[in-house]
């Protein structure tokens, strides 16, 4: 038996030094920093292309760009913000980094596999960022890239479309390293029912990625084909239908909103137990409602579709199932509430995060109930209350979800612990900012306000300005919450390896982790939040 | 236990490979499956210009590329089971044999596309986008399901180029040989995704 000194994963390993010895690793941890220092990038251009877009609503009229540039603006906001933050986000960033140390493994089942799955996710990216600079001009379709209009504009469609379909396959390959990984991988004693539940969550994104992910693969190429070839699968005109085109991108892109918010569900089932030193409440139904959802979600495409034209059979049995899958994510909300009962709390950052996430994200759920039922979805169908919705579910959820498991598992990723105040402060101004901006939009859009417009009618001014205020309320604190997780990983004092008092197996191993995380692969005989 | 505590010892688990290859191969029949979905729909609208755009494919040279392809699944099979009963010289040349049947393949498609694009019957043509709408969908999917076929065609030639380098210098050897396996396994694909076009496009008339 050869044994190493222990040496942590942050320093260099063997062949190549510096940014090489990074670049070619297959270390399940650095590949989940890389993703994460790329996915940051991207994070911060969105919110940038974000706050140009409030900007130009802050007057009627045009501010500061032509429609021409706005609509070229949302299609980059959302293209950038969906393909590239929010869907790999947490599962290839926390995904990479934590659920091996969490089943016991030593590295995810096809490292190499896994740091291909990085390389393509970057060519994708950078695809998808030239295509805004490159042809004629930014594409204007908006991420969805509705045809007829994407077979026919002259913008730069193309190479977006070749871009998600890039990013896609990325997609794919870390599902599918996950699904085998968590199959075979788990330490000897750690049945299924005795699996964190971040894993479990994560198990059931990997399935709606491998699902749903082709699907759209095969739109795209179909987009491209029409485009090139002039095969006419969506232009009547040859033939072909544009709401199939609908059909077939909602059947991938809603699953898709499940591949965003399971794993956030999984991270805040994290934190709960951990800051209320209490054993989660109703294991096996928030491991079994993330199955459910992952299912059910398959199910539910159409009602992104209730004005497209579709029979009334068809609208009210998707409406009836999107009320059922509100089902399961009721489940684990009631699992946490009920978990911090009789707790001990203890309010730390990761725990506010987790507060904000559960109090955001049923606002956002909630809201998502009244545009699933067929009358009052036709009354708000493209206004703003979907936006204030869907910002609701996508960054109140899965981002703030991101922040929180950033503040949870940051001390075991560097070693070194933030300064917590300016961490709690950072949150404050996040929460307030966050509410300012979209808050004001379902109000706006119960009035009516279209979406996707850069100008408006002058009775909406008020709530456009407030709303561009909590824009930059909210940039102040990201700016913020970053600076202050920068300089701590730069200079921040040493963490102890379990400074949360959390009892799953990556709080049992060195801070930060050395490669191959165990020393001596652990056996694993209790249940995973094992508190009284 | 003393195997799995010495550090740094190679992960092997061939179990975890061939499940990771089976996932692979089910995300490929699910987008090949989204082309299925929009076949139906419209062989649904527009039956009887998918039966006369049926008529015009070459059912002699389609049956002679199933047939084809059906042998050099045979193949690639035999191959895995030479490597296992460790005769590499003989799962090397029914790998080349393999590689040479799926050329055969592609020369066919060849002179089968080019009789269509003689005959103007090509996506965008002038000639087909005089004809009936379900006529000009039906030679879209024919190229584009074809087309993509192709390209699977091509890039499980490339994977078994590599099987066969990789017999070579033993690295796919009599004990482990799972690589080829899963090589086989996406060959095999290669030849379902076919077996359901050809009837789908050639002999539903």
């Amino acid at each position: 038996m050869t044994t190493i000194p222990y040496k942590s994963y942050l320093e260099p390993q063997g062949k190549y030094t510096g940014l090489l010895d990074w670049l070619t690793s297959t270390d399940h941890k650095r590949i989940g920093l890389m993703y994460m220092y790329a996915i940051g990038i991207f994070f911060i251009i969105g919110v940038l292309l974000g706050l140009l877009m409030r900007i130009e609503l802050f007057k009627p009229g045009e501010t500061i760009m032509g429609p021409q540039t706005y609509n070229g603006i949302f299609t980059v906001h959302g293209v950038i913000m969906i393909f590239m933050v929010v869907i790999p986000g947490l599962s290839a960033v926390f995904g990479n980094l934590f659920m091996p140390i969490q089943i016991g493994a030593k590295d995810v089942a096809f490292p190499k596999l896994n740091l291909l799955s990085w390389y393509i996710f970057m060519a994708g990216a950078i695809l998808a960022v030239l295509s805004q600079f490159t042809g004629n001009g930014p594409p204007d379709t908006g991420w969805t890239f509705y045809a007829p209009y994407s077979t026919q504009t002259g913008t730069n469609v193309l190479m977006a479309v070749t871009a998600a379909f890039v990013l896609g396959f990325s997609s794919i390959l870390t599902g599918l390293n996950f699904i085998v990984t968590i199959h075979r991988m788990r330490a000897p004693g750690m049945t299924w029912f005795k699996m964190p539940l971040f894993p479990w969550a994560l198990y059931s994104t990997a399935w709606i990625q491998l699902l749903a992910t082709p699907i759209v693969g095969i739109t795209l190429l179909m987009l491209i084909a029409e485009r090139v070839f002039k095969i006419g699968f969506f232009d009547p005109a040859l033939g072909g239908d544009p709401i199939l085109f609908q059909h077939l991108f909602w059947i991938y892109s809603h699953p898709a909103v499940y591949v965003m918010i399971l794993p956030a569900m999984g991270v805040i089932t994290e934190i709960i137990p951990t800051f209320c030193q209490r054993r989660i409440f109703g294991y096996k139904a928030i491991a079994l409602s993330s199955i459910a959802i992952a299912g059910v979600g398959y199910l539910v495409w159409g009602h992104h579709m209730y004005t497209s034209g579709m029979s009334f059979t068809a609208r009210w049995i998707f409406s009836f199932l999107t009320f059922i899958v509100a089902v399961p994510s009721a489940i684990k909300v009631f699992n946490w509430v009920a978990t911090m009962y009789k707790g001990s709390i203890a309010l730390k950052t990761p725990f506010l995060y987790a507060l904000a996430f559960i109090f955001l994200f049923m606002i956002g759920g909630l809201t998502g109930l009244s545009l699933g039922s067929l009358a009052t979805d036709v009354y708000v169908h493209d206004t703003a209350y979907v936006v204030a919705h869907f910002h609701y579910i996508i960054f109140g959820g899965m981002g703030f979800a991101f922040f929180a498991a950033l503040h949870y598992w940051f001390p075991k990723m560097y070693g070194k612990m933030y300064n917590q105040k300016i961490a709690d402060i950072a949150w404050l101004i996040l929460f307030f900012g966050f509410n300012m901006l979209y808050f004001p939009q379902f109000v706006l859009g119960l009035q009516g306000l279209p979406r996707r417009y850069y100008d408006y009618m002058p009775q909406f001014e008020t709530g456009e300005v407030l709303s561009t205020i909590g824009g930059f309320v909210l940039f102040i604190g990201i700016i913020m919450m970053i600076t202050n997780l920068i300089i701590a990983a730069r200079n921040g004092p040493q963490a102890p390896d379990n400074p949360w008092g959390g009892k799953t197996l990556e709080w049992t191993i060195p801070s930060p982790p050395p490669m191959e995380n165990f020393d001596t692969p652990p056996v694993v005989s209790k249940e995973p939040y094992d508190y009284e | 236990m003393s195997d799995v505590a010495i550090k740094h010892d190679e992960h092997r688990d061939d179990l975890g490979a061939k499940l990771g290859m089976w996932l692979f191969i089910f995300t490929e029949l699910l987008l090949f499956g989204g082309l299925f979905l929009v076949y139906a729909v419209y062989r649904d609208i527009y039956a009887e210009d998918f039966h006369l755009g049926a008529l015009q494919l070459n059912v002699t040279l389609g049956t002679l590329n199933t047939v084809v392809l059906l042998i050099s699944s045979m193949t690639v099979a035999m191959s895995i089971t030479a490597i296992q009963r460790g005769n590499k010289k003989l799962s090397m040349q029914l790998v080349l044999l393999t590689v040479l049947l799926a050329c055969v393949f592609l020369v066919n498609k060849y002179f089968e596309w080019g009789a269509k694009f003689e005959h103007d019957l090509y996506p965008g043509s002038d000639l087909v986008l005089q004809f009936k709408r379900g006529s000009i969908i039906f030679f879209g999917l024919y190229f584009f399901m074809t087309g993509l076929h192709m390209f699977h065609v091509v890039i499980g030639m490339v994977v078994l180029m590599v099987m066969w380098f990789k017999l070579k210098n033993t690295t796919i050897n009599k004990d482990d040989n799972v690589l080829l396996e899963n090589g086989g396994l996406y060959w095999h694909l290669v030849d379902l995704i076919w077996i359901f076009l050809f009837p789908l496009l050639y002999l539903v008339t």
